[in-house]
């Protein structure tokens, strides 16, 4: 039934829809990028160069710069992770009560551009603590928002497209950033003041972007409108399309082995020397980066949520090759770069791919405060599952851990491709009905 | 506002933010440079040759300088006797150091590519080249067995943008009588509580040798808890002794560990203390020094040891008896990572 539904989808997706499709557009052909995109990609690309900057120069700053050791530095994690979520949805929800995403976007990207120059300040340990947390308060606030931004200025036909430039452009920023870092620190040794200003120039200007660029609210709700409260928020659940997304969200997100154990088990199965561990994550970024775009506008020809379950085959395949790569088997020396282009690959089907199909499922008076709603339980979720496989790895030790891991993902797919929300084309219809 | 005013006001705001970054890099470029030029009142230093043999002579120091002028983050040395006194600097820099029995290790940074990496470098008693190793992430801890057959060092690895700002470290040994090397000592069977115990989060700092070449101290972290281990490098196991104990130092005598311990109720932001854990009853004594100290102490003899804080350029060294009694006198200024020997 699932590729029977999909099988017309470039018919209907052409079909006009008065408010969204740029007159002009020829049948067959997709309308121009929303400018509204391009700069929200623009202020997330710009703002990642500034935070990656101080990611990537922070544990130097501290262990040669202060001195400090920063072991433990990571224990007030698991509380932050809490205050995070409740941090996104209260920004998803008050973006849409307000009807002013781009105020609640713009107060997070500020909170965090203001973060840089504290950091020149803060000289222990619990006070740079205390400035990331608020920094990461900031990258919360913002999320929701912006996403609700992105999915409100491009057609609902193009939402993959758009999300995949958005995506492509922020992680470009992350890519750049540590370049810019170190080139920094190498014409001024121990610079790190020097990095710090800098990034807070060049997040001011990402805020700068945002406020000039991206357009507010096009029309206030209308006087008579019901107020959005917040049990409406949270009674987008009763929606089934956005209850079997989140679910299935929820669900993938607890047998997705996070990130920092990946890297992990990929230097056991293949022995990668010390020096190249650091460049693992960026091996990552980078094909998250090549294929975010190509993979948005395939999920908005065959399907959000075929690509979407699509990228957890990737991260399945990636498992597999972690689990039968190993150890016995000889070094292969294309392992390493596969299971990076799976990871890569992963991100780049599921992360904006995410978004541009859960919102298709929520009404736009709700749009914020329901992609948040999806966020936040696939970030917890994702917490629950790192919690977990690090103790499945004391355990039974890491193999057997990632062979649960890859058992439980299998299952989960196998559930939501059973469980698939209505498709776009529904979605569309419904968008339809509620424009007449 | 019009697109053309909005314009303007980018590039407007390009050009002043612009600004503020480059005159920002300028200021902390010239800073660097000033760092080359010999600072005012500070010690002589003059270019020499610095040996780690254990019989050259009178017992002296070796150590990182940290004195501003063109010899900054070299080793150098003066006589134990004279420690304030002028130095001699060796030309090769190192970021940590230590030295026994002609063997010493420096880690230093390796100013290659676009991003600082680090190696470890196995120094003979010429200060030659032995051998080099490239290193995961940032130098903290090094150590010599006494006889000078053997070899650790700690990095601090973590801090990438997925990673987030959890930061681990990553200990590594090296046997230089058979060349065997541990890239990680978390590959070690561990014995916890008389258990064999596994866990992704197990992270290893601060090794120090006994004489017998083969024993072992080091700190073990895991599940938010610190340990003393004690290793056996022929049977590569660890075995957790003491909870809350960190950066152990073995004394030469074999008897005693200065180690840095959590007080609880001290500020997080100088959370340590020097303590004694005498090894034959398991008693710890806390030392004299009531400044929070994050440093592997060395021990000069069997009644003092000589640790780093941090100082006006960078850090000073300081000594203190190390059964709890005296107070800290301070050993010399701007140094760092002292080796006492001959």
């Amino acid at each position: 039934m699932y590729v029977a539904d999909s099988r017309g989808t470039p018919a209907p997706a052409v079909t006009p829809e008065p408010q969204a499709v740029a007159p002009g557009t020829r049948p067959g052909r997709r309308a121009a990028l929303a400018p509204t995109v391009l700069a929200l990609g623009t202020v997330s690309l710009i703002t990642d160069v500034s935070s990656e900057m101080v990611t990537a120069v922070l544990p130097l700053y501290l262990v040669a710069g202060l001195g400090l050791s920063p072991l433990g530095f990571g224990l007030l994690d698991g509380i932050y992770n809490g205050i995070s979520a409740l941090v996104r949805l209260t920004g998803g929800h008050l973006g849409d009560r307000l009807g002013r995403h781009k105020a609640l976007a713009g107060l997070g990207y500020g909170l965090s551009a203001l973060c840089k120059p504290l950091l020149l300040l803060a000289h222990t340990l619990p006070a740079i603590g205390a400035v990331l947390a608020l920094d990461r308060t900031g990258k919360g606030l913002r999320t929701a928002p912006r996403d609700a931004l992105i999915s409100l200025a491009a057609a609902p036909e193009d939402r993959g497209r758009a999300f995949g430039v958005h995506r492509a452009m922020d992680t470009a920023g992350a890519l750049i950033g540590p370049i810019l870092a170190f080139l920094i620190l190498r014409g001024a040794a121990d610079g790190y003041d020097a990095v710090f200003t800098v990034s807070a120039c060049v997040a001011a200007l990402g805020v700068l972007v945002l406020v000039l660029f991206v357009p507010g609210r096009r029309a206030a709700p209308s006087p008579g409108a019901e107020p959005v409260s917040l049990r409406a928020a949270f009674g987008l659940l009763v929606r089934r399309d956005l209850r079997r997304i989140s679910l299935c969200a929820l669900l993938l997100g607890l047998c997705t082995v996070s990130d920092a154990f990946v890297f992990l088990l990929l230097q056991r199965a293949t022995g990668i020397a010390d020096r190249w561990f650091a460049l693992l994550p960026l091996g990552t970024a980078a094909a998250f980066f090549l294929l975010a775009l190509p993979l948005g506008r395939l999920a908005d020809r065959i399907g959000r949520w075929r690509v979407f379950l699509g990228g957890h085959l990737a991260l399945l395949l990636a498992y597999g090759l972690l689990l039968t790569g190993g150890a016995g088997h000889g070094h292969s020396t294309a392992l390493p770069y596969a299971v990076l282009l799976l990871h890569g690959g992963f991100y780049a089907a599921t992360d904006g791919v995410l978004m541009a199909a859960a919102a298709g499922a929520v009404p736009e008076e709700h749009r914020g405060g329901g992609l948040a709603l999806v966020q936040t339980g696939q970030a917890l979720a994702r917490f629950a599952a790192s919690l977990g496989f690090g103790a499945a790895w004391t355990v039974w030790g890491p193999r057997p851990a990632l062979a649960v891991a890859a058992v439980l993902l299998a299952v989960a797919a196998a559930a939501c491709a059973r469980l698939r929300p209505a498709d776009e084309a529904d979605a569309r219809s419904a968008a339809e009905t509620r424009a007449d | 506002m019009t697109l053309q005013r909005r314009i303007l006001v980018l590039v407007c705001a390009v050009l002043l933010l612009a600004a503020v970054g480059v005159l920002a890099v300028v200021r902390a470029s010239s800073r660097a440079d000033e760092k080359n030029q010999p600072q005012a009142g500070g010690p002589q230093i003059t270019r020499g040759e610095v040996t780690l043999a254990p019989d050259a002579g009178e017992r002296r120091i070796v150590f990182r300088n940290m004195a501003w002028g063109p010899h900054r983050d070299e080793l150098a040395t003066v006589p134990a006797g004279a420690p304030q006194g002028p130095r001699t600097a060796s030309g090769v820099s190192c970021l940590r150091f230590h030295a026994a029995a002609g063997t010493g290790i420096c880690l230093q940074a390796d100013k290659g590519g676009v991003q600082e990496s680090y190696r470890a470098v196995v120094l003979d008693a010429h200060l030659k080249e032995v051998s080099a190793h490239p290193l995961a992430g940032i130098p903290t801890r090094a150590r010599v067995s006494p006889g000078g057959h053997l070899v650790a060092w700690t990095v601090f690895v973590g801090g990438d943008s997925y990673a987030g700002t959890n930061f681990s470290t990553r200990t590594s040994l090296l046997d230089l009588r058979t060349g065997t090397f541990d890239a990680s000592l978390e590959d070690f069977a561990i014995r916890k509580d008389g258990k064999a115990y596994r866990n992704a989060d197990v992270n290893f700092w601060g090794v120090t040798f006994a004489a017998d070449e083969r024993t072992f101290y080091a700190t073990l972290a895991t599940g938010g808890q610190t340990y003393l281990v004690r290793g056996d490098l022929a049977e590569r196991t660890v075995t957790t002794l003491r909870e809350n104990l960190e950066c152990p130092s073995l004394s030469p005598d074999g008897t005693r560990l200065v180690f840095k311990k959590r007080v609880p109720g001290l500020s997080p932001d100088a959370p340590w203390r020097l303590y004694v854990l005498d090894l034959a009853s398991m008693r710890e004594t806390p030392l004299a020094e009531e400044r929070s100290v994050d440093d592997q102490v060395v021990w000069t003899d069997d009644k003092t040891v000589v640790y780093s804080l941090p100082g006006d350029f960078g850090a000073d060294l300081y000594s203190l008896p190390a059964d709890g009694s005296g107070a800290p006198a301070p050993l010399m200024a701007s140094a760092l990572a002292p080796a006492f020997l001959g």
